[in-house]
């Protein structure tokens, strides 16, 4: 089965690939799938708490062209936007943009399940954190 | 100048030598007679390439020409063999034996002799792949009437003791058929040292055309019935009717008698090219594991899984080499191979295999060229890999709870 063009830019040159420090306050990490199904996906975002918008994104995956170029692509389209917007993409749209195959569906279902999981670590983190903030301000 | 894409995958199918598809071609065109066609010259003239192909076939197994079953392929020999024997045998016994990691070919059919009614033995391996004659010995019973263990695996390339299997066989007068597939044309056979009663064999794994294959069926000590699947015109000695395939035996044959005369040859030349290219790759890549057994394995092939790298994502990478991988990343299947499974190889390293099969067309020059970009193309996607990552920074893999999808 021949590749799409937009899953071998996005192999071959992928975007955003790398790491933040996970403790990192104003970071959040969504890490899912598993080794001995053949993609684990590791998608970071790095969010402005004063105005909920994503400044930067990172990713690295364990797995075939298309779940690369999934988390690739989410990655892009994560930056700039608000977590609620983040927490509106479908993995539908990256079926499409992507050109993904049948097969590979599963791979944008990895990427938003990623992204979902990644907004989630950084409100949990926030959420965490107020009781102790509010202490320091009390 | 190197030709791109480079076929390395000749344990899938190989390219057919040029010599025997001159072979063939009259076969289409000028002696296009029926071999059964017994009135006229075009008849005639089949008939005797067709003999001859036998014994060149024959001749390259320790065989006679005339224990050669002519086929459309391997699946339907070794579905003729264990079917035929079932059939024939079912007052002698219900039993047979085979293991795990054997073609689908033999293990489905297997599995459908099983529905009706036939016990079915699959004996596991070790972690190289490999039986031995001792547990073949261990699950003969007195209702064993068939063990069926390949000579050569099509993944791994690992390479059964087939001489002490034939042996235990004998010794206990239950026949034994072997998958050669893989083997044949690649290693010596001999099916009389070897105590082969039934032998499959294909001719598009070794530089024959698609669409032919052969079953060795043993005419003495003992002589080997079968009941047919195909029934018809009682070709084949009633073991498989329907009019022969002149042009695609007589190539069947050609590539046989070219397997035989080159043959030492090519086995140092393709053990050579696949010993540069495993080494080339492995002492380059840490972490980098051969599937299959380090030394009883066919000469051209290396499977080797490079922890926390996809295979399938790295096959991506080196697109302009075909090659497999034991791993489908595929909704319908997130299943790595059942073979690379038996050997105990954890799931997350069977994701990580790619199959390397070299063969008569390949050069020192593609393997210099695969080798380079295998170890440039996963060093770049570990660098992409979270598992790579974690790994260095001394995380148990094990140790995470990974959300399965
Ligand atoms: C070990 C083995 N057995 C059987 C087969 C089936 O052979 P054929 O393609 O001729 O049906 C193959 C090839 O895929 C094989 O590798």
């Amino acid at each position: 089965m021949p590749y799409s063009d937009q899953i071998l830019e996005h192999y071959n040159n992928p975007r955003n690939v790398g790491s933040f420090d996970a403790k990192g306050e104003n970071v959040g990490t969504g890490l899912v799938g598993a080794p001995e199904c053949g993609d684990v996906m590791r998608l970071q975002i790095l969010v402005n708490p004063a105005t909920g918008v994503i400044e930067d994104a990172k990713f690295k995956t364990f797995g075939c062209g298309s779940a690369i170029a999934s988390s690739s692509l989410a990655t892009e389209w994560l930056k700039g936007k608000t977590l609620d917007q983040a927490m509106d993409i479908k993995n539908t749209e990256i079926v499409e943009e992507l050109a993904l195959p049948p097969v590979k569906v599963h791979c944008s279902v990895l990427a938003e399940d990623a992204i979902k999981a990644a907004v989630k670590n950084f409100q949990e983190k926030q959420e965490a954190r107020q009781p102790a903030e509010a202490a320091v301000a009390g | 100048m190197l030709k791109l894409p480079i076929y390395m995958d000749n344990n899938s199918t190989t390219r057919t030598d040029p010599r025997v598809v001159e072979a063939m071609l009259p076969y289409f065109t000028e002696q296009y007679g029926n071999a059964a066609s017994r009135s006229h010259p075009f008849g005639w003239a089949a008939e005797k390439a067709v003999d001859d192909a036998r014994d060149q076939i024959g001749k390259l197994i320790g065989a006679t020409g005339k224990e050669i079953i002519f086929t459309s392929g391997a699946t339907e020999s070794t579905n003729l063999a264990l079917k035929g024997v079932a059939a024939m045998y079912k007052k002698k016994g219900n039993h047979i034996v085979t293991q795990v990691t054997e073609h689908k070919a033999t293990l489905d059919t297997a599995k459908r002799l099983e529905r009706d009614g036939v016990q079915v033995t699959y004996l596991p391996v070790d972690k190289f792949g490999r039986v031995s004659a001792d547990q073949v010995r261990d699950a003969l019973t007195d209702k064993t009437i068939l063990v069926s263990i390949m000579m050569a695996n099509n993944e791994i390339g690992t390479v059964q003791p087939v001489a002490d299997i034939g042996k235990v066989c004998k010794e206990r007068g239950v026949l034994f058929h072997t998958d050669a597939v893989q083997a044949v044309g690649k290693l010596p056979i001999d099916v009389q040292a070897m105590g082969i009663d039934l032998l499959s064999l294909s001719g598009h794994k070794m530089y024959g055309p698609k669409g032919i294959g052969g079953l060795y069926v043993r005419k003495k000590d003992p002589r080997v019935r079968l009941e047919p699947i195909i029934d018809g015109g009682g070709h084949e000695r009633g073991m498989r009717s329907g009019t022969l395939p002149v042009p695609l035996i007589v190539g069947l044959g050609k590539a046989a008698e070219l397997c035989r005369s080159e043959m030492a040859d090519e086995i140092k030349r393709t053990y050579a090219l696949r010993e540069r290219l495993r080494s080339r790759i492995m002492d380059n890549l840490p972490e980098s594991y051969l599937n299959g057994h380090p030394t009883e394995r066919l000469p051209g092939n290396a499977n080797i899984s490079f922890a926390y790298v996809e295979g399938e994502g790295l096959m991506m990478g080196i697109k302009d080499v075909a090659v497999s991988s034991g791993s489908a990343c595929t909704s319908a299947s997130l299943e790595p191979s059942y073979v690379l499974r038996a050997l105990g190889v954890g799931d997350e390293l069977a994701h990580s295999s790619i199959r390397f099969g070299l063969g008569r067309f390949n050069t020192e020059e593609e393997v210099d060229f695969v080798s380079d970009l295998v170890v440039r193309e996963v060093t770049r996607l570990r660098e992409m890999s979270p598992l790579y990552e974690m790994a260095q920074a001394g995380v148990d893999l094990k140790s995470i709870q990974w959300a399965g999808h």
